[in-house]
């Protein structure tokens, strides 16, 4: 690390991070399109999403840019559209195991114990399953809605947040201002919350960076095999199983333009939980 | 300084032990669980405006019972008086909801590592405030910032982070913060041992000037020698969790009855002396403190002086002078 980044203080060093890493600026610009493209895009799109037309598997043109699907629905005003619903359920998903999942580990680690005993068996039993059949299952169990599915999702992401939280606290546990809150009159729980809490939530907040990606990915491959969202909504799992049917037969834009949606917003998480894993600790950095 | 205490001690412990079990136990464990005596029945007391000094090497014990006294572990057994209670029969877990709570505060040796890394300096000060005077606000401020000055912080400094503090202004913020509350006894352990020698001095002065000021107890915890000569009245010496000798400072280190504080006071040196006559060296580690044969002297097979009856026979208590104590079958009593 340099010395004028050193100097700098935070913002001093996100600008350095991101001179070194432009890649990192990168994925913040295409966080902020995509969100923007959640809350703007379906106001801005051409075409209603769920309206057919007599243009019906028409390749892509100066009029429809993506394409229109068997039904002639415009692929682009889909794709767009789509955005809002996939990342409003991953999001949603990742803000419950967020909360539940970083509670739980802060106390497993920091209490010990049977606290510890209890959080550790929960998390072994939910990683012994593969986690997207356990989704698929949770799913199909719970019944075949949206707040299912994201319930499905967070479940799967919890030892992920379980586990880094319980080190995270654990490793804080015998540090000295602990014993220093301790001498100041704070409780065990009053430690744990505005001792050790704060000092494991920028770790976290990475994780929900690196996780938000697959939480995309888990809620809309749940849709592709036909869980949580239903037809005719504008959903990318749901659009890229649609057009599957019609790659061979050449009218590959059905599917092409949704994977390509998808791909970019677990791209771009992945790399923004990176860029964010610098800024938050720069001992890490690969 | 020395200025014997005459009143009743602000801090009267009595055999306080702590043990803590090590291996053994579960299913098909035989016999007793091995405990380890980490501290064994040792009793010390404070007086009021009292400096006592605690030594001993590292594993002796020493942070095991300032953390007892300091009521952050349970005791084992013992009783540990402060103000006519016996907070040792209160949970360590319960304690911080303790009227004694903020007359007992401590000042830690890693100053950087004691002071929460995601708050400010104000913050660390006046937490102890906030929660145990029930402070907020104006008075706050106004109390956190006399804690400050009173220990040579600059009020500019109060916004900023632990990182961005020097190693002596992270000192200073770890002593404010256990004088906030304007306790009667503070439990200082090895405050300026990671610091700068420079830096040193200006907090030793500045711990003496507080005492005075302030009117508090201090127990001492240091390695070093010289310190605890120059501003300790009186001094513990700690050997494998038990107290091996006791007595006023000036004296014990003068003219040492146990060989054990014998070899520490030679080991150190002293500038612009070249010490005469023989020096007692000490070889090897100490015994393992896991279940101490209890008729023997623990410092038996590493003692210069040892003999066949310090390995079968517990010490007896000798008094090599006025208010000393030392716990020895062949104490050094010649220089007496």
């Amino acid at each position: 690390m340099s010395a004028s980044a050193a100097a700098g203080g935070t913002v001093g060093h996100i600008r350095h991070v991101l001179s070194e890493n432009p890649v990192t600026g990168l994925s913040f610009g295409l966080f902020g399109l995509l969100v923007l493209t959640a809350i703007l895009g379906p106001s801005l799109v051409p075409y209603d999403p769920l309206a057919s037309s007599d243009a019906a598997l028409a390749a892509p043109s100066a009029k429809h840019w993506f394409g229109t699907d068997n039904l002639g629905r415009d692929v682009f005003a889909r794709v767009v559209v789509a955005t809002r619903l996939d990342l409003g359920m991953a999001f949603a998903a990742v803000a419950l195991v967020f909360v539940t999942g970083t509670l739980a580990g802060v106390a497993a680690g920091f209490l010990g114990g049977w606290t510890d005993r209890i959080v550790g068996r929960v998390t072994d039993t939910i990683m012994a399953f593969p986690l997207f059949v356990l989704a698929m299952g949770l799913v199909a169990a719970l019944g075949n809605t949206i707040a299912n599915v994201i319930y499905a999702t967070a479940i799967i992401n919890f030892p992920i947040y379980a586990r880094v939280a319980r080190t995270e606290a654990n490793i804080r546990r015998e540090a000295g201002y602990i014993e220093a809150a301790r001498l100041a009159g704070a409780s065990t729980l009053a430690v744990m919350l505005f001792e050790v809490l704060p000092n494991v939530l920028p770790i976290m907040m990475v994780q929900v960076s690196l996780t938000m990606g697959y939480a995309i990915l888990n809620t809309a491959g749940l849709s592709f095999i036909g869980l949580g969202i239903r037809p005719p909504t504008a959903e990318w799992g749901i659009m890229v199983a649609e057009g599957a049917g019609y790659i061979v037969s050449g009218e590959w834009w059905i599917a092409l333009f949704p994977g390509l949606a998808l791909m970019l917003a677990v791209f771009t998480f992945n790399l923004m939980g990176d860029g964010l894993r610098d800024i938050v600790d720069p001992r890490r950095r690969t | 300084m020395p200025q014997p205490a005459v009143s009743a001690p602000v801090l009267d412990a009595r055999d306080v032990c702590k043990r803590y079990p090590v291996g053994g136990g579960g299913l098909f464990a035989r016999g007793p669980v091995p405990l380890l005596h980490a501290v064994d029945r040792i009793s010390l007391t404070v007086g009021a405006g009292e400096t006592v000094g605690l030594v001993g090497e590292s594993g002796c014990g020493k942070t095991t019972l300032t953390r007892m006294l300091a009521r952050l572990i349970d005791t084992t057994e013992g009783s540990i008086l402060f103000g006519g209670d016996d907070l040792a029969t209160v949970p360590a877990a319960r304690f911080a909801g303790h009227p004694a709570r903020a007359a007992i505060q401590m000042v830690f040796q890693d100053a950087e590592g004691s002071i929460n890394p995601r708050f400010t300096a104000f913050d660390a000060i006046a937490a102890p405030l906030r929660r145990l005077n029930g402070l907020s606000g104006a008075p706050l401020r106004a109390r956190v910032e006399r804690a400050a000055e009173q220990c040579g912080l600059p009020l500019t400094l109060l916004g900023r982070y632990p990182h961005q503090l020097s190693g002596g202004q992270k000192a200073r913020v770890g002593i404010a913060r256990a004088v906030a509350t304007e306790p009667k006894l503070l439990i200082l352990d090895e405050p300026t041992s990671a610091l700068d020698v420079s830096v040193q001095v200006v907090i030793l002065e500045l711990l003496a000037e507080l005492k005075s000021r302030l009117g508090m107890s201090y127990l001492f915890v240091s390695h070093d020698l010289n310190v605890v000569r120059l501003i300790c009245d009186r001094v513990l010496v700690m050997y494998l969790g038990r107290i091996v000798e006791e007595g006023p400072a000036e004296a014990v280190f003068r003219a040492p009855a146990h060989p054990y504080t014998r070899a520490l006071v030679d080991s150190v040196a002293v500038p612009g002396q070249i010490r005469e006559g023989p020096r007692l060296r000490l070889s090897g580690d100490p015994k393992s403190p896991i279940d101490p044969d209890q008729n023997a002297c623990r410092f038996h097979g590493r003692c210069p002086r040892g003999q066949d009856v310090c390995g079968s026979v517990a010490p007896p208590e000798v008094t090599p002078g006025t208010g000393r104590r030392a716990f020895c079958h062949l104490p050094l009593m010649e220089h007496a």
